[in-house]
C-alpha cells in the first residue's frame, strides 16, 4: 500500500483516510459514533442490520457505513435529518420482533440494543401484530439461548466461520422466518465458543453459568492475566464484592487480540469450588487436623530442617504458579542446600538438561505466527493446547501457509493441513524423515535416528515447504513434550529447523513455563535463566529415586504429573511432604503432611511470563477465602522462619524487581545439543498406549470449573482404540477393559476411534480414573476386563 | 388619639376576648382530633409505608429478581441475589430490605418493571431485637399477601395518574 490518502469530510470535520477502507472505520479512529450491530472489527462486513445508514453527498439513498468504502472528497453527515431517519426506521424495524423482557435479561445493562433504542428508538412502538417467538435452543453447558431476542446480526455466525474455524451456527428460513441456530440440537464444541456471548450484541447468547447472577452495573472491572495457557490472555475480571463473578477479554492485539478461550473465561468458577482449603491442615496419626498459621508454618519449617541433607529436599511447582512463587520457591530450596527444583511436571524425558543453558520458549512472537508461510507441527493438538496459538496458526493458513502435522491421532483440524498420524514410537521416525529429506547430517547424538529414517514423499515435501517457505517453524507441542523420547525430538527438530531456515518453536504447556525457566525454577538454570553452578534432579528422577521431603506448589498428585501413579507413590514414601495448594484433594490428603491454603488466581498479585517473553503482571483482585494467603508471602514466612538470607519483602513487586534486575530476555533461546549419543526410549513393536491432557484437566483450577467439567474437552477417562485394534485384541465397545501399564493397572471403558492409529491405545492423563497409571506415552496391555 | 384607644382596648382586654372567641366557637363545633390508636387518621392510596412483595393471583411471586430496585435505591437498603430457579425462570434468593436505612421515597416501586415491591399503607410497626429492621424476602412476601387487597386497589386507583 502507498502512502497515499483520500481526504473525506464527516459532519464537517476533515478526516485523512486510506483509500478503500471503510467508512466506519475512519469514523470509529476518529472517535464519530455510528450506531451498529452486524459490524465488529475482527469480522468481516455483512451489512446485514442496516443500522449504520447515513448520509453521503450526492448519493440518493442512505449508505451502510460499515460497507461503503471511502472515497476522495466524500461528504458523509451521520446526524443529518435523512441519516437520523434511516436509523430510527431501522431501529423501529429491529424492536418489532424484539421481547421486551430486558428486566429478565442478562444482557440488560450492557445491551448494544438497550442502548442504541435510547438513542433512536420510539417510546412506544406502532407495531400491533404477532410477535415472533423462537424456540431457545440448548447449545452446551457454556452458553445459554433466548433465540427471541436474537436480531439477525449474525456475528455468531461470522465468528464460527472465520474465527473458530467451526460452522457451527447458521441461519435457517428467510425473512420472518430467519432463525439462528445449530442446524440440529448439538452443542458448541468450539474451545473458543465463549466468545460469541461478548460479540451477541443482545441477550440472546449469554453466559451459562454466570446466568441471573449478577447485573452489569455492580460489577467492577479489574484487570488480568489467564492463567492457563503460555499465551497469557490479557482478560478483565467482572467482580461483585469479594467474588468474581465472570471473566471477559481484554483486547491486546500483540496477544490475545479480541478473544480469550473458553478455558480462560469459566475457570474462575473452580475458585468457588466446594474443596477448596481455607484453614492450614496438618497430619497426626494419619488424621487430618485443622491449625493456625504459626504452627503449620513452624512445622513445615521444622520437618524441612530436620532432613538435613539438602540432596533430600525436592521442590516440584506448578507451572502455572506466578513468578514471585516460582522464584521464592528456588530461592528458598536453594537456600536449604537443594537444587532439585522443578516445575515441568508432564515433561516426558530429561535428557538434555545436562547440556541444556538456555530458556526455551515461542521462538517468535505471537503475532509473527500468523504470517508464516509453513509450518512442521509435531506431537501437538494445538488446539486443545493452546487455542489461542492455534488461532494464529490457522490464520496464517487461511492466507496459504502450507500446515503439516505429524501426531499420534488424527487431528480435528479447523483449516487446511495434511495430516501424518503414526503410533507414538513412529512420531520420532516421522520428524527424522523430515530431517533427513531436509538434509540433516545423521552425526552426533542422533546419528542412529536419522539413519533408521525412511524418507518418503511425503516427507520430501514437507522438507521442501519447509525450505522455500519464505517464514517456516517447526513447532513442537505439548505430545512431543510428553514423549519419552522429547530429548530426540528436540535435537532432530533442531537441526531440521536449521537446515530449513525454521524457526523452532517449542509450545510451553504451562501459563509461566517460560517464566519457571527464568525464575531457575528448573534444575539446571539459576534466576535470570543462568546455567546453574550445581545441577539438580529433574522431575522424574526425584520421583523415581524418592527424597525424603518434598515441598509441593499449586500442584495435585496423581493428576499434575507425567505418571500420575509414580508421583503418588514417590510421595507416598516421603517423610515429609508440605504442600502449598488451594484445594484438598483426595490424593494430597494421601500423598502430603502439612497443606498450606495458597491464595489462587485473581486473589493474588503477581507476573506471568507467557511464551513470547512478555512481563504481565496482575493484581489481586479479591480476598483469598478463608485463611488461605498469596503464595509468597507463605514462602517468605517459611524463609523466614528457615533463617535463610534474602527473604524481607514487602510486597510481591519487590521480588520480581528482584528478580527482573537479573533477567534478560536474550537467554530466550530454542537451540538444542547433546555431546553424548541418546538411547531411544520407546521402542516400535509392542502395543503402546498414548495420552494427552484434555484441554479442561491442564491444572487444578480448571478440573474444578464445572461448567467446563461438562464440555467434552473436559476429557473422559476411556480407553479409545481404532476399531481394527479392537477386533485384533478381541473387544468390543459394550464393554470394560483393563489396562496394565508397568504393573499400575485401570479399568475403564472402551471407545471405538478410527482416529487413533492402529497399535496405539489411546488413555489421557489429568483424569481421577487414569491417575492410577503410568505416563502417557508407554508400554501397555489391554486386555478383557 | 391612638394613645386612648390603645387604652380602651387594654382595660376591657378586647384582645383577650377576641381570642377566647375562637376558643369559643371551637367548643361548640363537631370535634376532630382522631383518637390513635383507637381511631386511625385517613390514609393516601399513595402512602408510602412497609414495603412489600406481591404474588401472581395463582401464587407466583412478581419479583423477577431484575434488580432495578436495588439499582435505584438512593440510600442502598435493598439488597439482591439471583439464580435461576429449578424451572429456569429468575428468581431472587435473597431480598432484604434493611428499614433503617430505606428512605420511604418510593422509587423502588417506581422502578419495579412488575409492580413486585411496592410500598403499602402500613405504618405501624416496630423492631424488637437487634436484626429485626432487616426485612426478608419471606418477611416481604408475608406483608404483601396480608394486604394484596389493599395495595391492588391502590394501584389500580393510581394507575391513571401513571
Amino acid at each position: 500500500m502507498t502512502d497515499t490518502t483520500v481526504t473525506i469530510e464527516v459532519n464537517g470535520r476533515e478526516l485523512q483516510a486510506k483509500p478503500g477502507t471503510m467508512l466506519i472505520e475512519v469514523t470509529d479512529a476518529a472517535g464519530i459514533r455510528i450506531p451498529r450491530f452486524c459490524y465488529h472489527k475482527k469480522l468481516s462486513i455483512s451489512a446485514n442490520c442496516r443500522m449504520c445508514l447515513v448520509e453521503v453527498e450526492k448519493v440518493p439513498k442512505p449508505l451502510p457505513a460499515c460497507a461503503t468504502p471511502v472515497t476522495d472528497g466524500m461528504k458523509v453527515y451521520t446526524r443529518s435529518p435523512r441519516a437520523l431517519a434511516a436509523q430510527k426506521g431501522t431501529m423501529e424495524f429491529l424492536l418489532i420482533n424484539h421481547p421486551l423482557d430486558c428486566p429478565i435479561c442478562d444482557q440488560g445493562g450492557e445491551c448494544e440494543l438497550q442502548d442504541v433504542a435510547m438513542g433512536y428508538g420510539n417510546d412506544v412502538s406502532r407495531y400491533t401484530e404477532g410477535k415472533r417467538v423462537v424456540a431457545d435452543k440448548n447449545i452446551g453447558p457454556l452458553i445459554s439461548t433466548d433465540m427471541t431476542r436474537c436480531i439477525h446480526c449474525t456475528r455468531c455466525v461470522r465468528f464460527g466461520q472465520e474465527i473458530a474455524g467451526i460452522r457451527e451456527m447458521g441461519a435457517t428460513g428467510r425473512g420472518e422466518h430467519m432463525t439462528i441456530g445449530t442446524y440440529i440440537e448439538k452443542s458448541i464444541d468450539s474451545e473458543l465458543s465463549g466468545n460469541i456471548i461478548d460479540l451477541c450484541p443482545v441477550g440472546a447468547l449469554t453466559s451459562k453459568p454466570f446466568r441471573f447472577s449478577a447485573r452489569a452495573w455492580e460489577l467492577t472491572q479489574v484487570e488480568g492475566i489467564a492463567p492457563h495457557d503460555s499465551v497469557g490472555s490479557n482478560i478483565n475480571l467482572h467482580l461483585r464484592g469479594n467474588k468474581v463473578m465472570r471473566v471477559h477479554p481484554r483486547d491486546n492485539e500483540a496477544i490475545n487480540e479480541s478473544w480469550i478461550s473458553d478455558r480462560d473465561r469459566y475457570s474462575y468458577e473452580g475458585l468457588y469450588a466446594d474443596d477448596r482449603l481455607t484453614t492450614p491442615m496438618i497430619k497426626k496419626d494419619g488424621e487430618w487436623h485443622e491449625a493456625g498459621w504459626e504452627m503449620a508454618l513452624e512445622m513445615a519449617a521444622a520437618g524441612l530442617q530436620e532432613i538435613g541433607d539438602g540432596d533430600q529436599i525436592a521442590a516440584l511447582l506448578s507451572p502455572s504458579a506466578t513468578l514471585e512463587e516460582l522464584y521464592l520457591a528456588q530461592k528458598l530450596m536453594r537456600g536449604l542446600g537443594s537444587n532439585h527444583i522443578d516445575s515441568r511436571l508432564r515433561q516426558g524425558d530429561f535428557r538434555l538438561d545436562e547440556t541444556a543453558s538456555t530458556v526455551s520458549w515461542l521462538g517468535m512472537k505471537i503475532s509473527q505466527i500468523e504470517s508464516l508461510n509453513a509450518a512442521l507441527v509435531v506431537g501437538g493438538n494445538l488446539r486443545k493446547e493452546q487455542p489461542m496459538l492455534a488461532h494464529r496458526l490457522r490464520k496464517a493458513a487461511l492466507t496459504g501457509a502450507d500446515l503439516h502435522y505429524i501426531n499420534p491421532l488424527l487431528l480435528e483440524l479447523n483449516h487446511e493441513a495434511s495430516q501424518t498420524v503414526c503410533t507414538p514410537a513412529g512420531l520420532l521416525d516421522q520428524l527424522a524423515a523430515v530431517a533427513k529429506s531436509a538434509g540433516v547430517a545423521a552425526k552426533g547424538a542422533i546419528e542412529e535416528v536419522i539413519k533408521s529414517a525412511k524418507t518418503d514423499e511425503s516427507s520430501s515435501t514437507t522438507a521442501d515447504v519447509l525450505k522455500q517457505a519464505e517464514s517456516a517453524a517447526v513447532i513442537l507441542g505439548g505430545l512431543a513434550q510428553s514423549h519419552p523420547d522429547y530429548a530426540l525430538f528436540c535435537l532432530v527438530a533442531s537441526a531440521l529447523a536449521e537446515a530449513t531456515g525454521s524457526n523452532l518453536m517449542v509450545m510451553p504447556t504451562g501459563a509461566n513455563s517460560t517464566g519457571a525457566q527464568m525464575a531457575g525454577a528448573v534444575p539446571y538454570l539459576e534466576a535470570g535463566g543462568k546455567p546453574a553452578q550445581a545441577k539438580g534432579l529433574d522431575v522424574l528422577k526425584l520421583l523415581k529415586m524418592p527424597r525424603k521431603g518434598y515441598l509441593l506448589m499449586g500442584i495435585e498428585p496423581g493428576l499434575d504429573f507425567w505418571s500420575g501413579a509414580l508421583s503418588m507413590s514417590a510421595l507416598q514414601s516421603a517423610d515429609i511432604v508440605v504442600a502449598l495448594t488451594a484445594y484438598r484433594s483426595p490424593e494430597l490428603e494421601a500423598c502430603a503432611d502439612i497443606l498450606l491454603p495458597m491464595a489462587m488466581f485473581a486473589e493474588t498479585s503477581g507476573t506471568f511470563i507467557n511464551a513470547q517473553g512478555d512481563w504481565q503482571q496482575s493484581r489481586g483482585a479479591v480476598r483469598p477465602q478463608g485463611e488461605s494467603r498469596p503464595g509468597w508471602k507463605i514462602l517468605r514466612v517459611l524463609g523466614n522462619l528457615l533463617d535463610l538470607e534474602g527473604f524481607d519483602y514487602t510486597d510481591s513487586v519487590q521480588i520480581s524487581e528482584e528478580l527482573s534486575a537479573v533477567c534478560s530476555n536474550d537467554v530466550l533461546d530454542n537451540r538444542f545439543s547433546s555431546s553424548t549419543p541418546i538411547e531411544r526410549q520407546l521402542k516400535t513393536d509392542s502395543l503402546q498406549r498414548g495420552g494427552d491432557t484434555p484441554l479442561h484437566a491442564i491444572d487444578p483450577l480448571v478440573r474444578r470449573a464445572s461448567a467446563l467439567q461438562q464440555t467434552q474437552d473436559a476429557g473422559s477417562a476411556v480407553i479409545r482404540l481404532h476399531p481394527t485394534e479392537a477386533q485384533r485384541l478381541g473387544l468390543t465397545s459394550e464393554e470394560m477393559a483393563s489396562v496394565k501399564q508397568n504393573g499400575y493397572q485401570a479399568n475403564l471403558p472402551l471407545e471405538l476411534d478410527e482416529s487413533i492409529p492402529e497399535g496405539c491405545v489411546w488413555i489421557s492423563t489429568g483424569l481421577a480414573a487414569t491417575a492410577t497409571l503410568g505416563q502417557p506415552f508407554g508400554e501397555v496391555t489391554v486386555e478383557k476386563a | 388619639m391612638k394613645v386612648l384607644s390603645n387604652y380602651f382596648k387594654s382595660l376591657f382586654l378586647l384582645e383577650l376576648f377576641r381570642g377566647l372567641s375562637v376558643t369559643g366557637r371551637y367548643l361548640f363545633k363537631k370535634k376532630f382530633t382522631v383518637m390513635y390508636p383507637e381511631e386511625k387518621a385517613p390514609v393516601s392510596p399513595r402512602f408510602r409505608g412497609l414495603h412489600a412483595l406481591r404474588r401472581y393471583p395463582n401464587g407466583e411471586e412478581r419479583c423477577i429478581a431484575c434488580k432495578l430496585c436495588e439499582a435505584t435505591c438512593p440510600a442502598l437498603a435493598i439488597t439482591i441475589e439471583a439464580e435461576p430457579r429449578d424451572d429456569g425462570s429468575r428468581r431472587t434468593t435473597r431480598y432484604d430490605i434493611d428499614l433503617f436505612k430505606c428512605i420511604y421515597c418510593g422509587y423502588c416501586q417506581e422502578a419495579c418493571p412488575v409492580d413486585a415491591i411496592v410500598e403499602t399503607r402500613v405504618y405501624e410497626y416496630h423492631f424488637e431485637q437487634r436484626g429485626d429492621n432487616v426485612m426478608t424476602k419471606q418477611d416481604l412476601l408475608t406483608v404483601g399477601d396480608k394486604h394484596e387487597a389493599q395495595i391492588a386497589a391502590d394501584i389500580e386507583a393510581q394507575s391513571k395518574y401513571r
